[in-house]
């Protein structure tokens, strides 16, 4: 007995655009229907992310022909419903209220398939051209469920296309569909009725908003009533009339006695009714469905026990294909840009100075090429991240780690991106995406830079062989790194307390059946991010890295303290037969040279200029320099010490600068340098990032003022408490 | 009528009321948590999170969350 209305009223016009051949179109459905699959079947390559204006939800469009007829496809984000309860369900929503595509199509997962409906009767009350793939139709058949298409399409009051996405199959179908439903006769338009009491409501409010003359356009008045009645949020703001909502709220009242439920609870009740009864008659369950294999895996996997030695063994095979897989790529890339800075060297006479040779060669090439090299590693860990996910593992891990996310006040799947943080800040932010809560995804984003950077590790390399004893080395490394732990997690707890205060919302969660991922599925949504990565990072970085190479490089120093070319001819005439000491004497009178024009330039002045600032912290205007080109990325703070202590090109391995080191500093600040640089701000990589996903400068500010705050104070606390009680110990 | 906490595993109930502030509530409904429906315990175990089936979905709740989802076995 299915809940069928007819509503000869809601008629939709044809469009003009469907004359003109092509066909807009808007994807949407749950988040683990396959959506995502249709689309890439649908639009291949010719794909483009973006942003939708104003907010942080990816926009990812494409474009696709059949049969002549040109068709751009929007892949909406993945939503169960379309409340206002979510940035993605609110895009989804105004996207298809405001843009007005020619057809919505609806993925449905065909397994799962009344859970998933409920999407689709909110869009059938959206008044748009509907067809519904029903996808993963080869999971179903595998169940034993059979559907009877043409009465499953009556019922619903739009076109059922069986599909398989993995497989691509169906696909040409669905296209014919779409471009039927395009330019076709609507056929009759079907939607939920609510019962009797709640349709008297729902019409009586309706008909207030019709005849109010409020200006609404586009929204049927219909679709207002329910939305109204749903306590929507959004649909509130935008009525406005008092006249209208006191009459909700009478209504509402009325019926919640009646009832005895919250109205969205009865509403919610009424569509799963209907679809109920839609299913009842055209779908055959033949088998019982059961998740066995799925269930047999969890059995172990989300055990209280098992789960978290699992957790983390993933995790560390993550990490450590990571970097032993990346460690090839990267070597071929640094030789690359090492050729390319020789290339650009050869345009120029040897020896002859060039603003723009030095621009390029140490500014772009340097800068730029120091991010990109790293690109092997971030590109594998969007693999391992982007199966992790396809494959349903990621819901079991967030549950597994909600239980200690829980106590610092946020939700299981802030962890994952916690732990992403100690590859890499850029993609631990992007992945904060996962997050719905706002307040939670920014307390994450906030903290996410403390875990301890793959970038970082350069500088503690350096520093640790050259002020400690060979037993410390390895409780040295992990104490910062559980300091930055620490750090994160009271800073957490802090922020949720005070700025960002907000209950972490209660746990439920649906669990997908594991899936395989598929290749060509896995390829796509990895090259999506590595790409967006790219842009952004690349974009700033190349900004930066020439603003810091004017700021290393200038002003020229033209008075020398030494008369270098008088050494230089000094050391040619004496080492004349002696190659090797003469090239050993040229490299040290070019050391020194370098050290006394980076103190002579911007960056060198600034480093002067703040000394007094560094003091209480024990640094002295060399560390200064070395951390401003530090913001660029953190490993260069390695190399500009090097360039500081003239010691010529430096690497974290270099022994005669961990000597200089050792001469020039204590312990103690040597503890304190790797300290500020575990707790400042990454790099401007993550600024830009987090001004990304934030969607505002506000919060990348924050976090750039925060943790350099934090930075400060905690090292100068630590160094005067330290000198006090290492007074005497040089 | 009693909390979904006590249900077995394995054993079915059907859902009376749900016991929380109007957004979970409302949340739940959306998800198929809707008064009269029948939820299938999947996994009660001490040991795991506490798993139902609902409408052929599976979902993960929050152990405070199942004692405030009343049912009838």
């Amino acid at each position: 007995m299915a809940n069928i209305m007819r509503v000869a009223e809601h008629q939709n016009q044809r469009k003009a655009a469907t004359r003109s051949r092509h066909i807009d179109v808007a994807l949407a459905g749950n988040p683990n229907s396959g959506k995502t699959t249709i689309f890439n079947n649908l639009t291949g390559a010719r794909q483009h992310v973006g942003n939708y204006p104003g907010v942080t939800v990816e926009k990812k469009t494409g474009t696709c022909e059949h049969h002549g007829i040109k068709m751009s496809v929007v892949d909406l984000p993945g939503t169960y419903s379309l409340t206002a309860h979510s940035g993605e369900e609110m895009v989804a929503r105004d996207y298809i209220i405001n843009e007005r595509p020619d057809v919505v199509v609806a993925v449905l997962d065909a397994s799962n398939l009344e859970r998933n409906l409920y999407l689709a009767t909110q869009l059938m009350e959206m008044n748009v051209r509907l067809v519904l793939a029903l996808n993963m139709s080869d999971v179903a058949a595998a169940r034993g469920i059979k559907f009877d298409l043409r009465l499953l399409s009556q019922l619903l009051g739009a076109p059922v296309v069986p599909t398989v996405g993995h497989r691509n199959e169906g696909t040409s179908e669905l296209l014919h569909a779409i471009v039927s439903a395009a330019t076709n006769e609507q056929p009759e338009h079907v939607s939920v009725s609510y019962g009797k009491e709640l349709e008297d409501g729902i019409g009586r409010i309706s008909d207030l908003i019709t005849t109010s003359g409020t200006p609404l356009g586009q929204y049927q008045p219909r679709w207002l009533a329910i939305k109204l009645l749903e306590s929507d949020q959004d649909v509130r703001e935008k009525v406005g009339s008092e006249e209208i909502l006191g009459a909700v709220e009478q209504t509402a009242e009325r019926l919640e006695k009646l009832f005895g439920h919250p109205l969205e609870v009865i509403i919610a009740g009424q569509r799963y009714g209907f679809i109920s009864g839609a299913c009842t008659e055209a779908v055959r369950s033949t088998v019982e469905a059961r998740h066995t294999a799925s269930d047999q895996i969890d059995a172990v996997v989300t055990n209280r026990v098992g789960g978290l030695p699992i957790f983390f063994g993933l995790m560390y095979l993550v990490f450590h294909l990571t970097f032993t897989l990346g460690d090839p790529p990267m070597g071929w890339l640094e030789s690359l840009f090492g050729w390319l800075g020789k290339v650009i060297d050869s345009w120029w006479s040897p020896g002859s100075e060039s603003t723009l040779k030095s621009l390029l060669t140490d500014g772009v090439i340097g800068g730029v090429g120091g991010v990109i090299v790293f690109l092997p590693n971030i590109l594998l860990l969007f693999v391992a991240i982007t199966i992790l996910e396809d494959s349903g593992y990621m819901a079991r891990a967030a549950f597994i780690m909600d239980r200690f996310m829980h106590k610092i006040g946020l939700h299981g799947k802030s962890f994952i991106p916690m732990l992403i943080g100690f590859g890499c800040s850029v993609p631990a932010i992007m992945a904060t995406r996962t997050i719905e809560n706002r307040k939670d995804r920014l307390t994450t984003m906030l903290v996410v830079p403390l875990m301890s950077c793959g970038a970082r590790l350069p500088i503690y390399a350096l520093i640790i062989p050259a002020f400690f004893p060979h037993y410390w080395h390895g409780p040295m490394l992990w104490t910062i790194y559980v300091i930055g732990i620490i750090l994160a997690v009271s800073s957490a707890k802090l922020l949720k307390f005070t700025l960002l205060k907000g209950q972490a919302p209660p746990f439920v969660m649906e669990l997908p059946p594991y899936r395989l991922p598929t290749l060509k599925g896995t390829l796509i949504h990895t090259w999506e991010r590595a790409w967006l990565y790219l842009r952004k990072a690349g974009t700033i970085i190349l900004g930066i890295s020439i603003i810091l190479w004017a700021l290393t490089s200038y002003p020229k120093k033209t008075d020398f303290g030494r008369v270098y070319s008088a050494e230089i001819a000094a050391a040619e005439s004496a080492y004349e037969s002696d190659p090797e000491t003469l090239a050993a004497k040229m490299d040290e009178i070019e050391q020194a040279m370098q050290a006394e024009e980076l103190a002579h330039t911007m960056a060198g002045r600034i480093g002067h200029a703040i000394e007094p600032l560094l003091r209480p912290m024990g640094f002295d205007w060399k560390i200064g320099t070395a951390l401003i080109g530090a913001f660029a990325a953190k490993e260069v703070f390695v190399a500009q010490m090097g360039i500081v202590y003239a010691v010529g090109e430096a690497d974290e391995e270099s022994d005669p600068l961990r000597a200089r080191l050792h001469e020039s500093y204590t312990p103690l600040q040597a503890f304190c340098i790797m300290l500020f640089c575990l707790v400042s701000a990454p790099c401007m990589a993550t600024v830009a990032v987090t001004k990304r996903e934030s969607g505002s400068w506000k919060w990348a500010l924050f976090q750039l003022g925060g943790l350099t705050t934090l930075a400060y104070v905690l090292t100068t606390v630590v160094y005067q408490v330290g000198s006090v009680f290492t007074a005497g110990t040089g | 009528m009693v909390p979904l906490s006590l249900i077995d595993r394995g054993r079915k109930a059907r859902l009376h009321t749900v016991c929380a502030g109007r957004r979970l509530t409302a949340r739940l409904a959306s998800m198929g948590l809707v008064p009269g429906v029948e939820v299938e315990v999947v996994n009660s175990s001490a040991k795991g999170p506490f798993v139902v089936s609902v409408k052929g979905t599976r979902l993960i709740l929050g152990r405070g969350m199942v004692s405030k989802i009343l049912v009838i076995p």
